[in-house]
């Protein structure tokens, strides 16, 4: 399948073993993916074990689809001194076509999010719309959960629901593969596969389910809204801003956060100047500066500002939750908070 | 209204042709599109990203006159960095300009009302382009009020233009904090000039643009004597970086400053206003 895809002029990436951690990067054969290896989640803790459970064994690391749709630092305008004024012109966005191996459930849902954040609106983001339609998403249906892991909970997973061209289930002795799109049947079409039997089609059912049931992490979908919105002066807040660092990590990691700023950057001359926008996080104090100062000024009232984002206020703004129930942001906390548990000490009110 | 350019980032350039100071540190730029097919049109309470290449975007509220969109004006109190160097601008020279963004001062909806404008500062930058409106409709409307509050006589914005306001049919009521003996007009709080003002509530729709406690109270003070919150309008100030509600810096619970205000309904606003730091 990865020969195909590069066949037909498709960047492959997938998950591969780099630094300590499963990350998704440029794969070129079967050989590259972390056989065999699994990883080990809890709040603030990421380790990887070997395991014999095969090339899908470990469920999400850091990265997710977003640096591949909204990259981390982008050009939106470059200008050029001309005489006594200034041209302007916006750049033409890229157009890779790229394939992504080894999707999960999750970040497909984070994808579907995206792109009501990003093409939604009365503006929609052209290098977004761009990269976005060059994707191609094979997904994998996860066979395990770890600790961190509530997209049960989220409605999100573990089974691939839709979203991906093709769809791989892992077996022990192979992949059972469903088709999403017309283009992911072109795809299975030139490769060598045989019919599925029952037996195998009920072993893979079976996969996703192995997975959910291992879910102990949850969050009230239906009551979460109310329980942060109805509690903004609740005294968890003051309680988590004591542990959270305002380190901006949880919104690096998390697949759905979109805050960017832009910033300018001048050659010596100042005859050539590039907008180029960057990741930005509500954890930063620059995040809500006005010419009064801060509008969130204290860690307190920034950690309020993206729970109640992804969990409350985001369902006004898109008609969708945020949070897609990864738990990225519970692993990749350095001192691991936990947000379920945030959202459960607020439940019943305040104290 | 103007159509949205496909790219939100693309940039206008304009030539500065006038730089006026109004009070310290406060100063007004007139621009002129250089496309003379630029097709820029805006309506009172809407906002524009000023670019300067090199140095950076500030979102700040057109102050012209909607009727005459090719003369655009804007006063700017010089404050972060991208303000601070447009102080040393001069006629001929360019800014960007991208927009206009925002929501709009409702004064198609509120014909046949009396309207009360609370402006503190520079809050009345936003609302002047509200002014130049109600004038020229004057007979629209009911009985209109301008109540305008600033630190001391000098920080009065617009002062040259009262006497034709008033010629126009609207009460004009500048107050400050404090003065010396040569003020003789109110002393204290646009508040204060509000609870005295003789209202019918119902038929009265109330516009407030300044300091964010301000306008708290200035809206209280207008519902608590009887105007629906619903008709009671407030311009919300937060950090603007795209404004095309992209990149998230303005977000204030369910909304985004940028383009689901800056002018909002009291009402949709009051519960969240209400929250520190929120």
């Amino acid at each position: 399948m990865i020969d195909r895809l590069r066949e037909l002029g498709y960047e492959v990436v997938g998950p591969r073993v780099a630094d300590g951690a499963i990350t998704l990067g440029e794969i070129t054969s079967i050989a590259e993916l972390p056989l065999n290896v699994r990883d080990e989640q809890e709040p603030g803790k990421y380790r990887l074990t070997i395991s014999d459970g095969g090339y899908f064994d470990h469920v999400v690391g850091p990265h997710s689809l977003k640096p591949f749709v909204f990259p981390p630092r982008t050009t939106v305008l470059q200008v050029l001194k001309v005489r006594d004024s200034w041209e302007a012109r916006t750049p033409e966005p890229p157009r890779p076509k790229r394939a992504v191996l080894g999707v999960r459930s999750c970040d497909l849902h984070a994808l579907a999010i995206q792109d009501r954040v990003f093409l939604g609106g009365p503006h929609r983001d052209p290098e977004y719309a761009a990269r976005r339609e060059g994707l191609f998403l094979v997904a994998v249906n996860c066979g395990r959960s770890v600790p961190t892991c509530f997209c049960v909970s989220m409605n999100t997973g573990p089974a691939v629901t839709g979203g991906a061209d093709l769809v791989l289930t892992e077996l022990a002795d192979g992949f059972v593969v469903q088709v999403g799109t017309e283009r992911g049947s072109l795809v299975l079409a030139a490769l060598n596969c045989r019919e599925c039997s029952s037996t195998e089609i009920a072993d893979s059912n079976e996969v996703p389910r192995r997975a959910a049931a291992q879910q102990t992490r949850r969050i009230s979908l239906p009551t979460v809204h109310d329980t942060l919105m109805n509690n903004l002066n609740h005294p968890r807040w003051d309680d988590v801003a004591k542990r959270c660092l305002s380190c901006a990590n949880c919104t690096m990691v998390c697949p759905t956060c979109f805050c960017s700023t832009v910033n300018e950057v001048t050659d010596l001359a100042g005859e050539h100047t590039t907008r180029e926008r960057t990741w930005e996080s509500c954890f930063n104090e620059e995040h809500s500066w006005t010419g009064s100062g801060a509008v969130h000024p204290d860690t307190k009232s920034r950690y309020r500002q993206w729970l109640t984002h992804k969990l409350a206020t985001w369902v006004d703004q898109f008609g969708t939750s945020g949070c897609v129930g990864c738990g990225r942001c519970i692993t990749w906390c350095p001192v691991g908070i936990d947000l379920t548990a945030e959202v459960a000490a607020m439940e019943g009110g305040a104290p | 209204m103007t159509p949205l350019p496909v790219n939100p980032w693309h940039v206008h350039m304009t030539t500065v042709q006038a730089v006026l100071p109004e009070t310290p540190g406060v100063t007004t730029y007139d621009l002129t599109f250089d496309d003379p097919n630029a097709g820029y049109a805006f309506r009172p309470g809407q906002f524009n990203m000023l670019y300067l290449p090199g140095i950076g975007e500030a979102a700040i509220s057109v102050s012209s006159d909607p009727g005459e969109a090719a003369k655009l004006r804007h006063t700017v109190r010089a404050l972060g960095n991208v303000t601070r160097a447009m102080t040393r601008l001069h006629p001929g020279d360019k800014l960007g300009v991208r927009g206009p963004f925002g929501t709009v001062w409702p004064v198609d909806d509120c014909r046949g009302r009396d309207v009360v404008i609370a402006a503190g500062g520079l809050g009345l930058a936003p609302l002047r382009p509200v002014l130049y409106h109600l004038s020229r409709h004057r007979a629209d409307y009911g009985r209109v009020t301008l109540l305008y509050g600033t630190r001391s006589p000098v920080d009065l914005l617009y002062t040259n233009e009262y006497e034709a306001w008033r010629a126009a049919g609207i009460d004009v009521q500048p107050t400050v904090d404090s003065a010396g003996g040569d003020w003789h007009g109110s002393i204290g709080f646009v508040t204060a000039l509000l609870a005295r003002l003789p209202l019918e509530p119902t038929r009265t729709v109330v516009f407030t643009c300044g300091p964010e406690v301000m306008m708290r109270f200035v809206a209280s003070e207008a519902v608590a004597r009887g105007v629906p919150a619903s008709q009671v309008f407030v311009s919300l100030e937060r950090n603007m970086n795209c404004a095309v509600g992209l990149c998230g810096h303005c977000q204030f619970g369910p909304e985004f400053v940028c383009k689901d205000g800056p002018v909002f309904p009291f009402d949709r606003v009051r519960r969240l206003l209400l929250v520190e730091n929120f």
